[in-house]
């Protein structure tokens, strides 16, 4: 009797956890299908955008050549350049930014620390892009809508907000004790020193997690790009590059090597992601640990 | 009781303005319209020299434009562009005429300067003060290197925060006031407006309420999809999140970190990309159609109207942001829901409840009441969320001709097809400035009274 208890209960568990693998595994396909569809179509011989098929027909790597050697209406290689060349200055200034504003709000007093962060909060309620017209007038009104100045203007506005987004690195610092502060000012160091010789070097993770995501931005953000650079096609980025590629009048050609951009720039972006959220797990839970 | 709220002033400091007009000597008042009088005087010769020469570029700016772009300000200008035929060259010449978006913003950005002027006098004035009594207490008055020296400790803020701040004020809170100055004019392609226009105080507003209009319909009907949009496209990703989360960290399941990583990697592809891929999919000769004829589901000839049918096309857009969106879910729920106590659930397996009932009964609240500034932020997220709908249905479809949105768009996405496709963009700063009246009434109450906002600033 208690033994066909102790039977029927592991079989049960066991009917259980046979029905969550099951969900799990129908859940988990559902996910990764389109990424791997868009792998497959990358790999696809024939051209179109819309094939009668699922499964490709016959595979091969011309998408991949034609993205890095047809330069003529859309330059894949230029636009890759270009972000780049934007993602690293715009990364430096905004890691900067974020750091020094987060160090200050979070380690010194002063008359408008408080006014300063009710300040970002009624600013982040803002829908992003509203200002976005008004930002490109002023650049406009600049001069910083043509030709290379394009990027300065791209640049200066991805960092421009960075001094708004400082709660994650500010909750960071909030975790490393004073006790170490006020212990470096007893032996006479200046604030700066603090900042620079104790604070920075125990804020590796966060410091990591800045850099990266200030660094994505650009590969990522496609609105501002596309209404700066207007028709400014040399300027491009990656994003409105792929976004003109599945566009009326170039999607039947360039369909397959759209998907071969995709790839391209995924793995970079996904390899930076899953190194980076170990330092974000990091840099949620404090610098120094008890 | 009432609990009565004071403003208490954390910094006192006995120079003040009031006192130094009022209390200062006969240098201090003289640096009210030299400013840096009072400092040159008692031996601080270059930081009074600093907000002497500042002064007079200022004054010598205002005198050469800045009064020009105020005055200007009243009638945002007149002067209309015109062709005129130039006989010797045979060609039409355009004369200049005024731009009244350059007056607008070059008059917006002069009132900026002013009022960061009227901040700096009142510095200048306390400096003066200040170096007034510390002189005649017989005190030291710091000499310029000393005061520098400040700036790497005590002040060290003023250094940091300087450039991080002129920034956003010139990238985020300039842009912003023109915008909101834009919702009060008739700046539009309407009747012509695009070079000339003028003040014309709330009549955008009025229109956009007077729901007999075109556009007052479809501003109800936008909004009101807006938060229906906001509603399931928060909770919808917010319950499957925690649902699979749950799953994936229950005890009997195996491979726990191949089941994340799968789900995870889609998180890592850049939004865009996946959006953009599930469009191309989702058309109606998309990979997704083409798979469901393949199979037999649907007719060869036929296919699902994923974006072509309004109700379809809200589902589909609802159904997509949790494919999108879970992953992001998963990551952040999952370190909540391993601090859940354990004890609660020993404590229900011994009271009999089933799985259902500690989900509703412990997890779901437990987790609401850990998570409510996540889920607030999320909410206005979704509201303001661009990506989603722009990329995938691109506001489509368009069931009344007559109007500018169509079935899927958002407010924003409302906004920018306003502001950038029909250049009304008096209309778009009236919905900027109603979204983020809606989002501010709703964000601010309870951020006032989340629990860290209150305790912030222990430190």
């Amino acid at each position: 009797m208690a033994g066909q208890k102790v039977y029927s209960a592991k079989r049960k568990r066991f009917i259980n956890n046979s029905i969550v693998h099951v969900i799990l595994a129908v859940l988990a396909a559902i996910w990764v299908f389109p990424i791997i569809w868009v792998v497959l179509t990358s790999f696809r011989a024939e051209k179109g955008s819309y094939v009668s098929t699922f499964f490709p027909q016959s595979y091969t790597l011309d998408n991949y050549i034609r993205l890095f050697t047809d330069t003529t209406i859309l330059n894949f290689p230029k636009m890759f350049t270009n972000t780049l060349f934007i993602a690293v200055c715009s990364c430096i200034i905004s890691t900067f930014y974020v750091l020094a504003v987060s160090y200050c709000l979070s380690r010194m007093k002063f008359k408008l620390r408080k006014p300063y962060m009710n300040m970002a909060m009624v600013l982040g309620l803002f829908p992003g892009f509203m200002s976005m017209v008004a930002v490109y007038f002023i650049l406009k009104a600049l001069g910083l809508t043509e030709g290379n100045l394009i990027r300065l203007a791209l640049i200066l506005c991805y960092s421009g907000g960075a001094g708004l987004s400082f709660q994650i690195a500010k909750g960071f610092f909030d975790t490393i004790p004073t006790a170490i502060d006020e212990a470096a000012l007893l032996d006479g160091c200046t604030r700066w020193q603090i900042f620079t010789k104790v604070t920075l070097p125990l804020s590796k993770p966060i410091i990591v997690y800045t850099v990266l995501t200030s660094f994505m931005a650009p590969w990522l953000d496609f609105i501002f790009a596309k209404v700066i650079c207007r028709a400014n096609s040399d300027q491009y980025t990656i994003a409105i590059g792929l976004w003109k590629m599945l566009e009326k009048e170039y999607i039947d050609s360039w369909y397959t090597c759209f998907a071969a951009g995709a790839v391209l720039i995924s793995i970079p972006i996904a390899a930076l992601f899953l190194f980076m959220q170990r330092y974000y797990v990091d840099g949620m839970s404090g610098a120094v640990k008890g | 009781m009432r609990k009565t709220r004071k403003r208490v002033n954390n910094f006192p400091t006995p120079y003040t303005c009031t006192a130094a007009i009022k209390q200062g000597g006969m240098e201090t008042k003289l640096s009210m319209i030299l400013m840096g009088f009072g400092n040159i005087v008692h031996g601080q010769k270059i930081k009074g020299l600093i907000y002497l020469a500042v002064e007079v570029a200022y004054v010598v700016f205002m005198a050469i434009y800045g009064v020009g772009f105020i005055h200007m300000l009243g009638s945002l200008g007149s002067v209309p562009q015109k062709e005129i035929w130039d006989e010797a060259t045979q060609v039409y010449l355009y004369t200049k005429g005024d731009q009244s978006i350059l007056i607008l913003l070059y008059g917006v950005a002069t009132l900026m300067l002013t009022v960061l002027m009227v901040c700096l006098w009142r510095g200048a004035l306390r400096s003066a003060y200040k170096a007034e009594c510390l002189h005649k207490e017989g005190r030291h008055v710091n000499s310029f290197v000393e005061d520098l020296r400040t700036l790497l400790h005590e002040n060290l803020y003023r250094v940091l925060m300087t450039l991080p701040t002129s920034f956003i004020f010139i990238f985020t809170v300039l842009p912003l006031v023109f915008m909101i100055c834009m919702a009060f004019t008739n700046y539009s392609k309407i009747g012509n407006h695009l070079m000339l226009f003028d003040w014309v105080g709330l009549e955008n507003f009025k229109a956009l309420f007077d729901s007999s209009s075109i556009l007052g319909s479809t501003f109800w009907s936008v909004l009101g999809w807006t938060l229906i949009w906001a509603f399931f496209a928060t909770f919808s990703n917010y319950i499957f999140g925690m649902i699979l989360s749950l799953l994936i960290n229950r005890k009997g399941t195996r491979a726990k970190g191949f089941w994340r990583f799968c789900f995870v990697l889609t998180c890592a592809v850049p939004m865009f990309v996946s959006l953009l891929i599930m469009r191309t999919m989702l058309q109606p000769n998309g990979a997704v159609n083409v798979l469901l004829r393949n199979i037999g589901l649907i007719a060869q000839d036929a296919s699902l109207p994923f974006f072509t049918d309004p109700t379809w096309a809200r589902v589909t857009v609802i159904v997509i942001n949790v494919w999108v969106g879970v992953p992001y879910t998963l990551l952040q729920l999952t370190g909540v829901l391993q601090n859940i106590p354990g004890e609660l659930y020993e404590a229900a397996k011994v009271d009999g409840a089933n799985a259902f009932q500690t989900f509703t009964k412990i997890t779901l609240p437990y987790m609401l009441y850990v998570t409510t500034p996540y889920l607030i932020a999320t909410f206005t997220g979704n509201v303001n969320n661009f990506n989603v709908i722009y990329l995938l249905s691109g506001g489509d479809p368009i069931t009344d001709l007559a109007s500018t949105a169509g079935k899927t768009d958002l407010l924003v996405t409302w906004l920018y097809k306003l502001t950038i496709d029909k250049q009304y963009y008096n209309v778009g700063a009236v919905i900027g400035i109603l979204t983020f009246i809606i989002l501010a009434i709703g964000a601010l109450i309870t951020y006032r009274n989340s629990k860290s906002y209150k305790e912030e600033g222990g430190f």
